[in-house]
Parts: C-alpha cells; structure tokens; sequence
C-alpha cells in the first residue's frame, strides 16, 4: 500500500491545512489528511479533540476557514451533490425518522440515491436482521444502527464515512458492523474513514491512523508504523527515585523507586541514550497497543 | 487453517498471520496443496482488513510458502519451503528471552537452565534420547 501524500493523485480524501475557530475556541488547527483509495482510515481522540468537526467539513456541512477539502477532487461546500451521492454517512447520532417503518424506511432513502442498488439493499436487510414491518422508534440501539449503516450501504458508495459506528452497542452488534465493514472494504475501491472510542477495532481494521488533540493532529502514520515508533519500557535506576523522574520523549511515566513504566516515542537506539543520560537502564520493552499509545498521548503532559 | 490475531500489544497482525501459517506447514496441520482461504472469507473470519491479510498473503507468496494459480485460488506449495534455521531460531529467541530473565531474577545460573532444558527434553519426547 502506497503512504499517502498531498500529491497522491489516488487521494479519495485530500485535506490540508483545515483550520476552523468556533468563537474564541479554536475546533480545528492546520488539520491535513490524506486517504488513499482502497484505503481504511482510523480517526481517533477524545471527545471534543475535533472528530466530528472534521467529518462536517467532509461532508460540506462546515466550510473551511482556512486551508482546502477535497473529496474526489471536489470541493464538498461548492458540489454538494457531486460529492455526497458518492459517499455514504452513518452519523454518531444516527436520526433516523422513527415514524416510519424499516421498508418505508428503505424506499424513502433509495429514493435519494440513483445509483440504490435494491437487491443489494434486501440482502442487508435480512443480513441485518431487520423485520420491513417494524417502526423504526420500536428498534433496539443495535438494530438502529444497522438501519443507518443499510442507508449508507446500499448505494454502494466511493467512500463511506462512519461516526462512531459501535458506540453504545453490545459486542455481538459491534461484531456484525465490523464485518460489513470488511466486506465493503473487500469490494475493489472503496474506501473508508470511521471514528471510534474502541482502539482494539481501529487497530483491527485501520490501515492509517489519524490521532486529534485539540483540534490538532499528533498522530498519522499507517497503523504498524505508528505501534512501531513507540516503544512500552521499564526503565531500572540504580536508587529509588522519590519524584517521578523526568524523561525525554516518554508520554507517560508510571512507577515508584526504582523501576519505572515508560511509553516513548521513537527508536530503541534513542531510548537507550536518554535512559543512560539520566542514569537508568532498560530492563523490559515491548511494542504497545494503539491503545495503551493513544491513552498515553491523550494523557500526557508530554511533547 | 484456524489463527488467532492478538491485538494487545506485540506483532502487527500481517506479521503474526505469516508466522502462524508458517507454523502449521512446519507443524504438519495446513499439507502441501491445501486451500489457503479467500482474502477475504480470512478478514472476515478474523475481523482485519482484507489489505492486511493480503499483505501477509503477499509476503508469503514472496517467499513461495503459498501459491495463488489463476481461477483454482491460493493453496499451500509443493516444495515445502521449510522455514529457514535463521528464522526458526529466531522465533524460538523470544520463549528464550523469558525463560533467561525469569531465570536471572530467581538467580539461576546458565548452566542449571541448560540442565534443565536437557532434562525437560527427555521428558517431553521420551523416544527420541537415549
């Protein structure tokens, strides 16, 4: 897989530079993402990091302040219409109209779409379990969101953008969502960005991942070359240290007296030197868990 | 062909997938000409994405442990291509590693852990010494 770069023709997904204020509340800093296409994109950070500030200006429901967005080359503000009958949304609050029943439902979205691919859309349907009679204010959380992603599936999208799409669901729903997903991925040229809470399922299924913070992004690399930039250490000092012992480079530092639970950023080599600098050898390494990187960056007064 | 992706630290999953379909040729259970699963009946399988899994089937294919014919799918090849010393002893360092540490924190020397393994050897495959 090619990285992705600003002159990646192939890019379904070309942001640069994206600013976005709020008041005095800056949403968005000089925010650039690249996606190539065939390519699974994992946005992840705290609630409030920006994540659905950027899916909005994807969408063209925010125009950029500064910097540009393009979908397919498009600009989302100025080709609505271009740009949306190409991409399919599944929305973290996934407002559906609850008055009307699952096949109502289904003929009232196809009728959006040209390109609604009616049989695909029934094989969903009975995939997802989803009974045509019922209302959809009558449907569990789980069965509202394979609802949703259905709508987001059937026209068979260039790019599908999913918010949060098993926040709040129970593992079995979690399971049935991921694997759609995987099968959408499998399909020659689709291409997909999702937002989520749940590391172990980005980590899964992310090719590249973007970590916000503040409206910033700390993080963006494929998925292995980010796990393989930091290293999970245990740092031995020859005398019990009686404060938390500063340490270059480290996202967190956990311990107490001599033996010490670092997460750094960057090569062995390096983490070798600054634990000579301060007197400490390296007992314990390890790559981490997207996890156990993201809670530490998420956490830490670090770099 | 069963493999289990662990996602808590560790190898990347292309990485663990290679290893593990290498160990079952070497271990017998996955035979010269069996059928490797589809890409993508192996993400779904396995919850990954598909580019993953043909990434590992990639680098298996380099080095001719699996290969993909035209309309009859990917099957494991002919010519055992066992693992290499190299590479066998390399997967082995890592038990190794555990083994010498927890072997210094209880203050066991070298020669008692050799003696031990001999010794668990002869118990373990009891036709095999002498």
């Amino acid at each position: 897989m090619k990285l992705p770069s600003p002159s990646s023709a192939e890019a379904v997904v070309a942001v640069s530079g994206l600013g976005r204020r709020f008041g005095d509340k800056t949403a968005l800093d000089n925010v650039s993402v690249f996606i190539p296409r065939g390519s699974v994109l994992g946005l992840v950070g705290e609630n409030g990091a920006g994540k659905t500030t950027l899916i909005k200006h994807l969408l063209g429901m925010l125009k950029p302040q500064t910097g540009s967005v393009r979908l397919f080359g498009l600009e989302p503000v100025a080709d609505p219409v271009g740009v949306l009958s190409r991409v399919g949304y599944l929305s973290e609050r996934r407002d559906l109209p609850g008055w009307m029943r699952v096949d109502e439902f289904m003929r009232y979205t196809q009728a959006f779409y040209p390109n609604w691919d009616e049989a695909y859309a029934e094989t969903l349907r009975k995939q997802f379990q989803l009974d045509p009679k019922q209302r959809i204010s009558t449907l569990s959380q789980g069965q509202t969101a394979k609802a949703g992603l259905l709508a987001a599936l059937a026209y068979r999208p260039d790019l599908l953008i999913l918010d949060e799409p098993s926040s709040g669901l129970d593992p079995v729903v979690r399971r049935d969502i991921l694997e759609a997903i995987i099968r959408i991925v499998a399909e020659e040229g689709r291409t997909v960005l999702f937002s989520s809470h749940l590391l172990d399922e980005v980590e899964r299924i992310a090719d590249q991942v973007v970590m916000l913070q503040r409206g910033r992004v700390v993080l963006n690399g494929r998925t292995d070359d980010v796990r393989g930039g930091h290293i999970s250490a245990v740092l031995a000092f020859a005398q019990p240290q009686t404060a938390t012992p500063l340490i270059e480079g480290a996202h967190a530092v956990d311990g107490f007296g001599t033996e010490w639970r670092v997460l750094f950023a960057g090569p062995k080599s390096a983490l070798a030197a600054v634990a000579a600098e301060i007197g400490a050898s390296v007992v314990e390494e390890r790559t981490p868990s997207l996890d156990e990187i993201l809670v530490a960056r998420a956490g830490g007064k670090g770099s | 062909m069963q493999l289990r992706i662990s996602i808590d630290g560790g190898a990347p999953i292309y990485q663990q997938i290679v290893e593990q379909v290498k160990r079952l040729i070497a271990g017998g259970r996955l035979q010269p000409g069996s059928d490797i699963p589809p890409i993508r009946v192996l993400a779904e399988q396995l919850r990954i994405n598909p580019n993953t899994v043909a990434r590992a089937y990639l680098e298996l294919q380099r080095e001719g442990v699996i290969v993909t014919r035209q309309g009859s799918g990917t099957v494991v090849a002919e010519s055992k291509p066992t693992m290499s010393r190299k590479e066998k002893l390399k997967i082995l360092a890592r038990t190794a590693d555990v083994l010498l540490t927890d072997a210094s924190h209880l203050d066991v020397p070298l020669e008692d852990v050799l003696a031990l393994v001999r010794e668990r050897d002869t118990v373990l495959h009891p036709e095999a010494s002498r």
